[in-house]
């Protein structure tokens, strides 16, 4: 790779040990992913949960985190993905002490690098969307793809390691999604049947996961009737690059680089081109419902809702009572608003927990289902069913309407009409 | 030595041998593994309930999150992390992963990596009987115990 005369002071050591393993790091990384130089970033993006950093990354993390400040501090601004509980409802949670330490000792070192801790996988709802074309280092493949695909922003997949080095140098390896030539198409999807409900779109965005099948593949949908909206973009993505690993998609005509199909398909490329009806995405919901008649919990989780979302749900609780456990996910952005406009106590009288600045998934969830005797998990989440079961959990995708009948007749399931 | 040599289009860390463990699937350490018992844990994954632990996994692509990038450090600390990954396609979260956790990792091949080593046959997965893995190519070894 090409380094400026400050990159390479960098990786001499000149301005300390931590700036000096973040461009290491990011030379080695650019290098296997063909770089040739670095380009600035505006913004970082964490992912670090403790589940995630175990105890030999925060103490990893403290190490830096001990360095003389002039050291250690990151350079642009840097935000965090969820964090490992909700220290407010750890209890409810059964989430152990030793977890909570972790939880403490790892916000303290972030905090004395100077990261901003806004743990939140929907920052693009929330904190700061990044505008077309800016660069930055985000870590949570559903805050990638959105910013990627519907800001037209340009990252890549950014690990917490290279997100956090990203942060202390102020740039990343310029390979992938930085790169015009990265950007276009490589297949096509024609979708029959625009999406309704979150969990359709999710599930659409399962399908054209699996037909994509890797990080360096963009699929082009086409046939989308009307423009979704973010919280739908925000499902259909988070699912996308969850199935497939996938960074970056374009919808014709809707997204900002594909208001034309040929924006993103030269005339006359051969690409693989697919179609998906009504029917695919009814039997990918089907798949993960049909062995579940009952469900111990239901979660509303990955990604964090909306504070549009909080209103959903509250307005479906209403009148009722969920007689087993039901969670809604949020971020600690939407919780105040949500507390101030009642939506909070609407969820909450109707037997319900809010919780905010972590995600299911991320928050221990194998030691939460053994603690509790949890088992069989309703969402309308595609992307929590798709990791979900690696913890040991039997996952059901149901709209959030069928999730909340569920959790109002003791976890008994609708059967879902088989496609 | 013995076997067939397959150069990769990259690769990193130090040289290491062991048994492959191979499949025609993906790899996520979040989604695909219990990382305090070592074993493929996601039901729908073909070598799940198979012990990656020293293995050389040979499979097809980098799946999943980014939680990868910090779980291959941990899994290294605490000594249950396969020996080495051989993929037919990376995405950055596994190299990022293996760079901060100094792994072994090699990846592209001009043939589908997963069928040109397997060929034991043992268990759900395929288990070649062993592998040689070096910075930029892989050896499939016949004799190798």
């Amino acid at each position: 790779m090409r380094l400026t005369d400050e990159e390479v002071s960098m990786r001499a050591g000149d301005r300390g040990p931590a700036l000096q393993w973040a461009i290491d790091h990011q030379i080695r990384v650019g290098r296997y992913l063909g770089a040739d130089d670095f380009v600035p970033v505006a913004q970082a993006h964490i992912m670090a949960d403790t589940e995630s950093l175990g105890v030999a990354g925060v103490e990893w993390l403290e190490r830096m985190a001990r360095l003389p400040i002039e050291q250690r501090r990151v350079c642009i601004p840097t935000i965090t993905d969820p964090r490992g509980t909700d220290f407010a409802a750890a209890h409810r949670l059964k989430h152990a002490p030793w977890m909570l330490d972790l939880e403490r000792r790892a916000i303290a070192a972030f905090e004395a690098l100077g990261i901003l801790m806004t743990d939140t996988c929907i920052n693009y709802q929330t904190i700061m969307a990044p505008v077309r074309g800016e660069h930055v280092a985000y870590g949570d493949t559903g805050v990638v793809i959105y910013a990627n695909s519907v800001c037209g922003a340009r990252s890549n997949f950014e690990g917490g390691p290279s997100a956090l080095s990203a942060g202390l140098t102020g740039r990343t390896p310029r390979y992938g999604y930085h790169l015009d030539a990265r950007r276009r198409a490589t297949l096509v999807v024609d979708v029959a049947w625009t999406p309704r409900a979150l969990d359709d779109w999710g599930a659409l965005g399962a399908i054209v996961g699996r037909l994509a099948g890797d990080y360096w593949q963009v699929p082009v949908l086409t046939g989308i009737d009307r423009v979704p909206g973010s919280d739908e973009m925000k499902h259909f993505g988070a699912a996308l690059a969850s199935y497939g690993s996938v960074a970056l998609f374009h919808m014709a005509g809707i997204t900002p680089e594909a208001q034309r199909l040929d924006d993103v398909v030269e005339a006359g490329q051969a690409v693989p081109s697919f179609e998906v009806g009504e029917a695919d995405i009814r039997a990918l919901q089907h798949s993960y419902a049909r062995a579940v008649d009952t469900v111990d919990l239901v979660v509303f989780s990955a990604p964090q809702l909306s504070l549009v979302e909080m209103r959903q749900l509250a307005d479906m609780l209403d009148g009722r009572r969920a007689t087993i456990p039901l969670f809604a996910v949020t971020s600690p952005q939407v919780k105040p608003d949500a507390d101030r406009m009642g939506l909070t106590a609407r969820i909450e009288a109707a037997g319900g927990t809010v919780l905010a600045g972590m995600c299911f998934y991320q928050s221990y969830a194998r030691e939460m289902a053994e603690a509790n005797g949890w088992k069989r998990l309703a969402t309308n989440s595609a992307k929590l069913v798709n990791i979900i079961g690696g913890y040991g959990y039997v996952p059901a995708l149901m709209s959030m309407e069928a999730c909340v009948a569920a959790a109002c007749a003791d976890g008994k399931v609708a059967p879902r009409m088989a496609p | 030595m013995s076997g067939k040599v397959y150069f990769a289009a990259a690769g990193m860390g130090p040289k290491v041998r062991g048994l492959a463990l191979v499949a025609k699937d993906g790899f996520s350490a979040r989604y695909d593994l219990d990382r305090m018992r070592g074993v493929f844990s996601r039901p729908q994954h073909k070598l799940a309930g198979e012990s990656y632990v020293g293995r050389v996994l040979v499979l097809d692509a980098a799946k999943g999150g980014v939680a990868t990038a910090w779980m291959l450090h941990d899994m290294k600390a605490r000594g249950l992390v396969p020996a080495a990954l051989v993929l037919n396609a990376v995405n950055p979260i596994m190299v990022q992963g293996a760079a901060l956790a100094d792994f072994t990792m090699i990846s592209g091949f001009d043939v589908d990596i997963t069928q040109a080593i397997a060929n034991g046959g043992r268990g759900r997965g395929r288990s070649d009987p062993g592998a040689a893995v070096h910075p930029d190519h892989l050896i499939g070894e016949k004799e190798l115990r």
